[in-house]
C-alpha cells in the first residue's frame, strides 16, 4: 500500500488528467477513507437525501407530459367515466399521464409517495439530531439549515399537492386562498397577486409550477448541498461509545464500506417506494373528479405534513375582531402562523438558548443520550406532543366517524388538549429520562441483574449483580455531571455580570430549572449501596412467591 | 465470517440467557450493535475471510445481482407487452401496467441492494479505523492576519475615509434593491370592490333591466330554472347559481363566490331576522355555500337538525335562524340571500348578498 502501488490504466488516465489541471488527488487522498460512524439514526437524513434524488428523477419525468394550465376543456380520453365532463387542461393532462403514459400512474405514485416519504424523513432526522443534542456547537448552521430545508419542503409539497387541479387539491387551495386573504392590510392584494386576480382565476396552477419545479427545488438543491458539504467538512456526530471521542471518530472508511453501503441505502429506499407505489394506491386523482369551486367531500384531508395546519384551523375558537372598521380573523391568523411560527422559530433559537442557559460554550462531537440531557429531551417530547395533537385534531371528522364520538366533543377535547397535552409529555419524559438515569447509576453501582439466583446458608435467596461489561459503562458513563450554577458572585461578593439584571435571574433560574434534578452515574458510586441491594432482595422475593 | 474474525457485527462471549430473567446486558448493548467493534486501527487493517463461506456468501450476492439483472428484463418486456395494442388505455390496462412494472422495479432495486449489503456485511474486509477530529477553527496567527489584511484593504479602497462616496453608494443601493419588487406589481390586479359583490348583482341588474322581478335561481349543473313546485318537500337542500353565470367572463371565480345554497326549512321553525321577513318563500331560504372560515363550500346539510356544516373545519351554521355560527372556528353567519318568487312561480334573487361572501379580509369591515 506504500508509494509502489500502482493504478490500473482505466483509473489512472482520469484521474491523472483531472489532477493535472485541478490538483484534485490530495482531495481524494484525504478524502477517499473518510470515517463514517455507524448508527441506525444516522441513517434518517439518508433516507431524506435519496427521497429527494427520487423526487427530482420522477418529477422530471412527469414534467414532460404535464399542461400546467387551467384552460377549460372537455375531456375524451380512455378514462370513459369522465368523458364529456369539463376540466381543466393541468387535470386532463394528469389524466393522461395516469391512463395513456405507460408506467405514468407509477411515476406519479413513486413521486407522491417519495414526497411523504422525504417529508418525514426529514422530521424524523430533526428529531434524531435535536433528541441527540448533534445541533450543539459547531453545528447550529446546519441545524437552520435543516430547518429551511424542512419549512421549504412543506411548501414544495402543498404546491406539488395542488397541480393536478382535481377535487382534493383543489379544496386544498382554496383554504390556503382563505388563509393568505385573512392577513392583515395587505391580505387581499397578496391572495390578487397570488392568483392572478379573484380566486381560482386562470393562472394559479402555471405558477404554482414554475415555483414547484424550478425555484422551490433549486435552493433545496443549494441547501442540501450546503448541507452536506458542512457535515463532510465538520466531520459526522458520532454516539457516545467505544472509541468514539470529542478528538477522534471510529468507523468504516467511506472508500469501499460507507460507499457500498450508501449506495445499497438508495436502492433500499428507491425499492421500497416502488413497492408502495405498485400496491399502496396514493392520491388517485380520477376518484375525485375535476376541481369545482362549489364541491366538496366529507372526510377531506391533506396530505399528512399538512395536517397539523389543518388541526390548528379547526380546533381555534371562532374569534373575530374589528379595528377602526377594519376586519382581523383572529379564528385564521392565530392557527395559520402561531403553531408553525413557535415550533419553527423555538427550534431554531433552541441551541443558542440553551447554550446562554447552560454556559457551555464547548464544541460537541459526541452525541448526548436523551436520557442525559432530560430538560432538553422533555421541551423535544412536549414539541413532539403539541405537533402530534394538532395533527390528530386536524383529523378530528374521521375520529369522530370511526370511534363514533362526537364531533364537538373531539373539538373540544383537542382544544384543551393541545395545551395539556404537551405539558404532560414534559413531565412523563422528564421523569423517565431521571428513572434512566438511577437506573444507569444504579448498573454503574452495582452491575446488571445476572439471572443467577443463589441460597444463602440462612435459606434467602438473593440474585447475583454482575459489573456491567466494559461497553455498557463507556455508554453510561458518557453523562456529564451537570455543572454547578453558574457563579452568581465571585469571592469578594461583587455580582458576577452573567447574573445581574432581570436577564442575569431569569438565566439562573433557567439554569436550575435544567439541571437541578440531574443523577451523577459514576463507577463505584454506592453511597445508598444497602438501601439498593436490600429493595433487590425484597423485590426478588416477592416475585418468587 | 463475523464469527470466525470477530467482525463488528457478532458480541463475543454470549452468556447462557435463564429463562424468566431480563436478557443479559452482554447481549445488548444500550445504543448500537455495530460500535461494539474490536479494538481501533489508526491505519486501518483487513479482516480475514474464511474461503469456504465467503464462497458462499459470494454466490449468495450473485444470485441477487442475477434476480435484478432478470427483474429490469421483466421491466423492459412489461413495458413493451403493456404498450403491444398502440398504448395502453383505460383504467384496467393502466392498473395492469402499475403492477407489472412496479414490482419489477421494486424487485430489481430490492434485490440490488439485498446484493450489497450482503457484499458489504459478508465480503468487504476493510476493518474500522480511527480518524482524528480536526481543530475547526483556525490558529490565531491566520485570524490575525486576516483581520490586518481586512482592515488594510478598507483602508486602501478608501471607503472609510470618503463619506461622500459611502453615502452615495448606499442611496444608489437602496432603490435599486426594490426594483425588482416593481416588476411583481403586474401579477394581479388590485382587489378594489371584487371581493364586495357577487355575480348576483350583475345577473339581477339584468333581470330587473328587462322588467323582471329578480335573478333566476339555476340549478348547479343542470343550469335549470326552479319552481317553486319542484322544491316542496321540508328539508331538502340544492345548490343553485345565479343565471347567466356561464357565459361570464371568468365563470370559475364567478362560481367560487355566488354559489349558494337554497334551503327548504319548514316554515313553522323558520325564525327570518328583523328587517329580513320577506327574504324567504315559506321557509325556503338561500344563503351564501362560500364558508365564511377560509372559503370551503359549506356543502354539508343535516335535515334533523337544520344545521349546515362545512366538511373543511366544521364550522356549523342553524338554517333556521339566520345560518348563524353555533359550533366551529367560523366567526359569522354565512351570509343570506333574499329571494322570492316570480310570476311564473320560480325561484328569484332581488338583489346580490348584502355584505362580502366568503373569508374575512381587512377591507371588509
Amino acid at each position: 500500500m506504500s508509494t509502489a502501488a500502482e493504478l490500473p490504466k482505466a483509473v489512472e488516465g482520469p484521474v491523472k488528467f483531472i489532477d493535472d489541471r485541478l490538483g484534485s488527488t490530495t482531495f481524494f487522498k484525504r478524502n477517499i477513507k473518510k470515517v463514517f460512524p455507524d448508527h441506525w439514526s444516522f441513517m434518517l437524513g439518508e433516507i431524506a437525501l435519496y427521497s429527494f434524488i427520487i423526487l427530482l428523477l420522477t418529477g422530471t419525468f412527469l414534467t414532460l407530459w404535464f399542461k400546467p394550465s387551467m384552460t377549460e376543456v372537455i375531456y375524451h380520453g380512455s378514462y370513459h367515466k369522465l368523458d364529456g365532463v369539463k376540466m381543466s387542461q393541468a387535470y386532463e393532462s394528469t389524466l393522461n399521464i395516469t391512463f395513456d403514459v405507460r408506467g405514468g400512474l407509477l411515476m406519479r405514485q413513486i413521486h407522491h409517495w417519495a414526497a411523504i416519504l422525504f417529508v418525514a424523513a426529514l422530521m424524523a432526522h430533526m428529531l434524531r439530531v435535536f433528541f441527540t443534542g448533534a445541533y450543539r456547537k459547531p453545528r447550529e448552521l446546519n441545524w437552520l439549515i435543516g430547518l429551511g430545508l424542512f419549512t421549504l419542503a412543506l411548501v414544495e409539497g402543498l404546491f406539488g399537492y395542488s397541480l393536478p387541479d382535481d377535487a382534493l387539491s383543489g379544496a386544498g387551495l382554496r383554504i390556503t386562498a382563505g388563509v393568505i386573504e385573512s392577513i392583515p392590510l395587505v391580505g387581499s392584494y397578496l391572495m390578487f397577486f397570488l392568483f392572478g386576480g379573484q380566486y381560482p382565476g386562470d393562472a394559479v396552477i402555471a405558477r404554482f409550477y414554475a415555483l414547484h419545479i424550478l425555484l422551490i427545488p433549486g435552493i433545496i438543491l443549494a441547501l442540501v448541498t450546503a448541507h452536506m458539504m458542512i457535515m463532510w467538512h465538520q466531520k459526522h456526530t458520532s454516539m457516545p461509545v467505544r472509541n468514539q471521542t470529542n478528538k477522534a471518530v471510529y468507523g468504516y472508511p467511506f472508500y469501499p464500506v460507507f460507499m457500498a453501503k450508501t449506495g445499497a441505502y438508495f436502492l433500499f429506499t428507491f425499492g421500497v417506494v416502488a413497492l408502495l407505489a405498485t400496491f399502496a394506491q396514493i392520491n388517485p386523482i380520477w376518484l375525485f373528479g375535476p376541481y369545482d369551486p362549489s364541491g366538496i367531500s366529507a372526510g377531506s384531508q391533506p396530505d399528512f405534513y399538512m395536517g397539523f395546519l389543518e388541526g390548528s384551523l379547526r380546533i381555534m375558537p371562532n374569534w373575530e375582531t374589528d379595528l377602526w372598521g377594519h376586519t382581523i380573523p383572529l379564528n385564521v391568523l392565530i392557527p395559520a402562523l402561531v403553531p408553525l411560527g413557535l415550533v419553527m422559530t423555538g427550534a431554531a433559537l433552541f441551541p443558542w438558548v440553551e447554550r446562554w442557559v447552560t454556559g457551555d460554550q464547548r464544541q460537541h462531537h459526541v452525541n448526548d443520550r436523551p436520557r442525559n440531557a432530560p430538560t432538553r429531551t422533555a421541551i423535544g417530547m412536549a414539541a413532539v406532543a403539541f405537533y402530534g395533537t394538532l395533527w390528530l385534531a386536524g383529523a378530528n371528522d374521521i375520529i369522530a366517524d370511526r370511534f363514533d364520538i362526537s364531533l364537538y366533543a373531539t373539538t373540544w377535547f383537542f382544544r384543551f388538549g393541545i395545551f395539556l397535552i404537551p405539558i404532560i409529555a414534559f413531565i412523563i419524559t422528564k421523569r423517565v429520562c431521571l428513572g434512566l438515569q438511577r437506573s444507569d447509576s444504579a448498573t454503574m453501582a452495582h452491575g446488571y441483574e445476572s439471572g443467577t439466583i443463589v441460597m444463602t446458608p440462612e435459606g434467602e435467596f438473593i440474585e447475583i449483580h454482575k459489573p456491567a461489561p466494559e461497553d455498557q459503562k463507556i455508554v453510561m458513563t458518557s453523562k456529564e455531571e451537570a455543572k454547578p450554577a453558574l457563579a452568581a458572585a465571585d469571592d469578594n461578593g461583587v455580582p458576577a455580570p452573567t447574573s445581574r439584571g432581570p436577564l442575569g435571574h431569569l438565566r439562573a433560574k433557567l439554569h436550575k430549572f435544567w439541571t437541578f434534578d440531574s443523577i451523577p452515574v459514576e463507577e463505584g458510586h454506592g453511597h445508598d449501596h444497602e438501601i439498593e441491594s436490600g429493595e433487590s432482595h425484597k423485590e426478588l422475593t416477592g416475585k418468587g412467591h | 465470517m463475523t464469527e470466525t474474525n470477530g467482525g463488528p457485527e457478532e458480541p463475543q462471549n454470549t452468556p447462557k440467557r435463564v429463562i424468566g430473567t431480563p436478557p443479559p446486558a452482554e447481549t445488548h448493548t444500550l445504543l448500537s450493535e455495530q460500535d461494539q467493534a474490536p479494538a481501533p486501527a489508526t491505519e486501518g487493517g483487513l479482516y480475514e475471510l474464511e474461503e469456504r463461506s465467503a464462497k458462499r456468501a459470494e454466490r449468495v450476492v450473485a444470485t441477487f445481482f442475477l434476480l435484478t439483472f432478470v427483474a429490469s428484463i421483466a421491466f423492459i418486456a412489461a413495458y413493451v407487452f403493456v404498450g403491444r395494442d398502440g398504448g395502453m388505455h383505460g383504467i384496467y390496462r393502466a392498473r395492469e401496467a402499475n403492477y407489472l412494472l412496479g414490482a419489477a422495479m421494486t424487485v430489481s432495486f430490492l434485490a440490488l441492494a439485498i446484493g450489497v449489503t450482503i457484499w458489504v456485511r459478508r465480503l468487504m474486509t476493510a476493518a474500522p479505523i480511527l480518524q482524528e477530529r480536526h481543530e475547526l477553527e483556525s490558529p490565531q496567527a491566520d485570524r490575525d492576519q486576516f483581520a490586518a489584511d481586512f482592515l488594510e484593504g478598507a483602508e486602501a479602497s478608501g471607503i472609510t475615509k470618503r463619506p461622500l462616496l459611502r453615502r452615495t453608494l448606499l442611496l444608489a443601493a437602496a432603490p435599486l434593491g426594490l426594483a425588482p419588487l416593481v416588476l411583481l406589481r403586474d401579477l394581479g390586479p388590485l382587489p378594489e370592490k371584487k371581493l364586495r359583490h357577487t355575480y348576483w348583482q350583475e345577473a339581477v341588474a339584468a333581470a330587473q333591466s328587462k322588467g323582471k322581478k329578480g335573478a333566476r335561481l339555476l340549478v348547479a349543473d343542470t343550469n335549470r330554472p326552479l319552481s317553486t313546485a319542484d322544491f316542496d318537500s321540508p328539508g331538502a337542500m340544492i345548490t343553485v347559481v345565479p343565471e347567466g353565470i356561464e357565459s361570464s367572463p371568468d365563470a370559475m371565480s364567478e362560481l367560487a363566490k355566488a354559489s349558494t345554497i337554497l334551503i327548504n326549512v319548514p316554515v313553522d321553525l323558520f325564525k327570518p331576522l328583523q328587517g329580513r321577513e320577506n327574504w324567504h318563500v315559506g321557509g325556503v331560504v338561500a344563503y351564501s355555500k362560500i364558508c365564511t372560515h377560509v372559503g370551503c363550500p359549506a356543502a354539508l346539510y343535516e335535515q334533523t337538525t337544520h344545521h349546515i356544516l362545512c366538511p373543511c373545519h366544521q364550522s356549523t351554521f342553524d338554517a333556521t335562524d339566520g345560518a348563524k355560527v353555533i359550533f366551529g372556528p367560523a366567526a359569522r353567519s354565512l351570509p343570506q340571500l333574499p329571494i322570492t318568487v316570480d310570476e311564473e312561480g320560480y325561484f328569484v334573487a332581488t338583489s346580490d348578498y348584502h355584505e362580502p361572501v366568503g373569508p374575512s379580509f381587512w377591507e371588509r369591515g
